[in-house]
């Protein structure tokens, strides 16, 4: 059985998206939900995952750090996730909005997977259909297969 | 006083031209990030080759972290910051 590929490098250097009209409903609806988490600011356990503690042994250098980095580290979140909310129906990308993906969907998958305690282990993700977690987990795996294509593509 | 380095690297001529290393950034390992991913990203951040980057990657993912760069805390703070965009856990200290 042949594997198709859903991100394709193509000759031109572009990046050709080959997925379903399900696919992007789903994807299409990340932009917002990923704002939504955001704006809950750091009290949240997965929004601090994505602004993590940058010094461990000197609490006065990761402070000043987050007081210099952090609007920068979030105003690049939101503009990785704008050019991937722009583009989420195209059927090509060029290189740097194949990045943008690539942050943007890590991103999702780190605030998903934080909030669902995902582990190594991807059998602990294979639970009953009935399962409150399974759309989650579902979701987060899919996001896993688009990053591994992405890292793939881009790294060709 | 006794001198006894530990996992002190024999310097080479790259490390001629910085005398002065005081830091070094850390990558932490995470059950979340992609193991292809993180190699990509230490490639691109740092221009690492491929071999370099995944046999950084594979210590992360073996040890539970791994020295990644050393420079000036300048230098310290925008590779955390850099890698922090790219949702890797990095962290800084004096070396």
């Amino acid at each position: 059985m042949k594997f198709t590929r859903r991100i394709k490098r193509t000759r031109s250097g572009q990046f050709e998206l080959r997925l379903s009209p399900e696919e992007r409903d789903v994807l299409r609806g990340l932009p917002a939900q990923m704002r939504d988490a955001l704006e809950l600011g750091k009290d949240d356990p997965a929004v601090a995952r994505l602004n993590p503690s940058a010094c461990l042994d000197d609490a006065e250098i990761d402070a000043e750090f987050h007081r210099l980095m952090d609007d920068d580290l979030n105003a690049g979140r939101l503009e990785a996730l704008a050019v991937f909310e722009k583009t989420v129906d195209a059927p090509k990308l060029d290189g740097e909005e194949a990045l943008a993906w690539m942050r943007a969907v890590n991103d999702v998958r780190l605030l998903l997977g934080t909030r669902l305690g995902v582990g190594e282990d991807p059998s602990e993700r294979q639970v009953a259909v009935d399962d409150p977690r399974a759309p989650g987990f579902a979701l987060y795996d899919y996001l896993s297969l688009l990053t591994q294509e992405l890292v793939e593509a881009l790294d060709t | 006083m006794t001198v006894t380095p530990v996992e002190v690297e024999e310097p080479t001529s790259e490390d001629v031209s910085v005398p002065d290393r005081p830091w070094v950034v850390i990558v932490w390992n995470d059950p979340i990030n992609l193991m292809s991913y993180v190699t990509y990203v230490f490639q691109k951040l740092f221009g690492y080759s491929r071999d370099k980057a995944t046999k950084l990657m594979l210590d992360v993912h073996h040890k539970g972290k791994a020295v990644v760069s050393s420079g000036p805390r300048e230098q310290a703070e925008l590779d955390v910051f850099r890698l922090h965009e790219h949702g890797l856990w990095a962290t800084m200290q004096h070396d």
